[in-house]
């Protein structure tokens, strides 16, 4: 494999070395946090820039309406909480007040999907990307590592209009490259094949990459996008693609339904239909434990991704 | 001194545009912005200071926002006035394609909204977050809001009034339109708000009160008062008791035009109570 592991960070750490970044380099950008600083690392933004963050207490739809107000005197402000309270509980604040209201408010979601662990399912969010991808507007991001996230989170202050920031709790391979450009909706193919295309976002990329090897082993030739940017999505990407592997596997740390793979089987459908495999969560809540645990129970890990693309192969 | 003549006759035309614009489509809220006329007629004309022409961030000027959306018959025809658009434009209220939406929008571009609303118990939120703008920006100009006091009742307001106060947001002053009245009936009847100035006294805020919110005089002074108020520590509310449906006999002392158009007739009726000062639009 190409990629290797640098050394296992977790995305959110990603999202607080953005931050960092954003402070010394964007006076603009501004940070809000609902009671959860340490969780989101961003205690180095706000002890730099103390007058550019706001604590509001456990109140994220005050969160969400200051920070539209916010950009109203031309701050970009990064609004933060767990991916649960910062899209469900919210979720009419953030469509009338950031989404129709036309704000430049960039909503950064940590703890998403079942690798939150222990602390169950009340906090483990698996329907985020569909309630946010519906928003007319809004831009959604679901970065791979920690790399990638500080990389999206830099990139999406660059961005005007809202924007979806999702990522997560445990500690993940980081491979991609170091200082690398983010280009918002650009899906970047990670390696080349013929048989099938594997298409994933978020966590399960590097879990596309190991499930790819070992099919290589096998004699397959698994091509692997990294899509991290799922509104908009790269429809060319993935058409290009599968129009030379003929069958598609998609896979997220989410729901299937309203997810990544729900986006690409509407690409395929109208342009180029395609045998296609969902790796997500199957319409069911989550429940505690290691986060391991969880993608293993509920079929999320490189082996599940290998089971599905035999299976997606033997349809073509 | 204000020249309250001029702005007698502009709370009379602003009511005739109210009841022509609800009347021509047949639907939206006439109760609620016949009773605010005299509040948005003194901000816009004698409180507020302005720039001339709109841009969307307000730096180096007062910006308003109404939380309580669907009196946007009163917050459109004030607009358009004070010439933030022509009030020819009054004529498309909540027709295809028009940028008077039933509830104030961003979305199609109308000059002098800055956030959405209609969807309740959002405004106050985003008027902090602008108040703390302008505080970064070292802009010493206001920030302006509106609620209904129906819609104290959306637990995000109390999120908010935490906050303001908690947070010494000294340059806003939040006006809650006191009519005692919503969909379903009588505030009291409904979910009882009790004594607003006291919860909002006892979260942290300057609170001052406006008995009669329909007296353009104690309107002018209340706000004016409230102004001297900033830049003391503390976010200002202004409780102002106000009748539903004011300057037209038949429309006040209910609820029932909260959100019901009047017929040709009726139309003709509230007209007459109140002639053409202006010129319609």
């Amino acid at each position: 494999m190409k990629y290797t592991d640098q050394g296992k960070k977790d995305t959110r750490s990603g999202f607080g070395a953005g931050m960092t970044e954003l402070g010394r380099t964007n006076p603009k950008v501004v940070a809000l946090c609902a009671d959860l600083i340490g969780s989101l690392k961003i205690e180095t933004f706000i002890s730099e820039n103390p007058e550019r963050f706001y604590q509001v207490g456990i109140a994220e739809a005050n969160m969400m309406g200051i920070a539209a107000g916010l950009t109203i005197g031309g701050k970009i402000p990064f609004a933060s909480t767990f991916a649960n309270f910062a899209t469900g509980r919210v979720y009419d604040q953030i469509r009338q007040s950031i989404a129709y209201s036309d704000k430049n408010v960039k909503i950064c979601a940590s703890h998403a999907g079942l690798t939150l662990g222990e602390d169950g399912a009340t906090h483990q969010i698996l329907e985020d990307i569909g309630l946010m991808k519906m928003l007319p507007g809004m831009t959604v991001i679901n970065p791979c590592d920690f790399n990638q996230t500080k990389a999206a989170t830099m990139a999406i202050a660059e961005h005007h209009g809202p924007v979806y920031l999702r990522f997560g709790r445990p500690k993940v391979p980081n491979f991609t490259p170091e200082n690398q450009t983010f280009e918002i909706g650009k899906a970047l193919t990670l390696q080349e094949g013929s048989d099938v295309t594997i298409i994933a976002t978020g966590h399960l990329v590097w879990q596309s990459l190991l499930a790819a090897e070992n099919l290589e082993n096998q004699g397959i030739s698994v091509e692997v996008i990294n899509i991290h940017t799922i509104k908009p999505l790269d429809d060319a990407a993935i058409l290009n693609s599968v129009k030379k592997t003929g069958c598609v596997v998609t896979a997220e740390e989410h729901n299937y339904l309203g997810g990544l793979g729900e986006s690409v089987a509407r690409v395929l459908a109208s342009h180029h239909p395609t045998p296609q495999e969902f790796i997500a969560t199957q319409d069911t809540f989550g429940e505690s434990g290691t986060p391991e645990q969880l993608m293993e129970k509920y079929g999320l890990n490189n082996k599940a991704i290998e089971e599905a693309v035999l299976k997606v192969l033997k349809r073509k | 001194m204000p020249n309250y003549e001029a702005l007698e006759e502009l709370v009379v035309q602003v009511r005739r545009d109210i009841l022509r614009m609800v009347h021509k489509v047949n639907s939206g809220h006439p109760g609620g912005s016949l009773g605010c006329t005299e509040f948005f007629v003194s901000l816009y004309n004698e409180i507020m200071e302005l720039k001339d022409g709109f841009d969307m961030d307000g730096v180096g000027e007062d910006v308003f926002f109404l939380s309580n959306g669907h009196i946007s018959p009163v917050f459109y025809s004030v607009l358009a006035r004070r010439g933030y658009f022509p009030v020819d434009e009054l004529n498309t209220f909540r027709l295809i394609d028009s940028r008077l939406q039933g509830h104030p929008t961003t979305h199609e571009g109308l000059p002098g909204v800055r956030v959405a609303s209609g969807s309740l118990g959002q405004g106050m939120s985003v008027a902090i977050g602008a108040a703390l703008a302008k505080k970064l920006n070292k802009d010493n100009h206001l920030v302006f809001s509106l609620h209904g006091d129906g819609e104290l009742q959306e637990g995000q307001n109390w999120e908010a009034i935490m906050y303001a106060a908690g947070n010494k947001v000294d340059n806003l002053i939040a006006t809650v339109d006191r009519n005692g009245q919503q969909i379903d009936g009588g505030t009291e009847d409904v979910l009882p708000l009790g004594d607003v100035a006291e919860k909002f006294r006892v979260f942290g805020w300057d609170v001052l009160e406006i008995e009669n919110g329909n007296d353009l005089k104690q309107v002018v002074e209340g706000l004016q008062e409230a102004k001297n108020r900033t830049g003391r520590g503390k976010p200002v509310c202004i409780v102002m008791t106000t009748e539903m449906g004011n300057g037209v006999d038949f429309m006040m002392h209910t609820h029932a035009w909260h959100g019901k158009a009047p017929s040709d007739e009726q139309l003709e009726t509230a007209l007459a109570q109140n002639p053409e000062t202006l010129g319609d639009y």
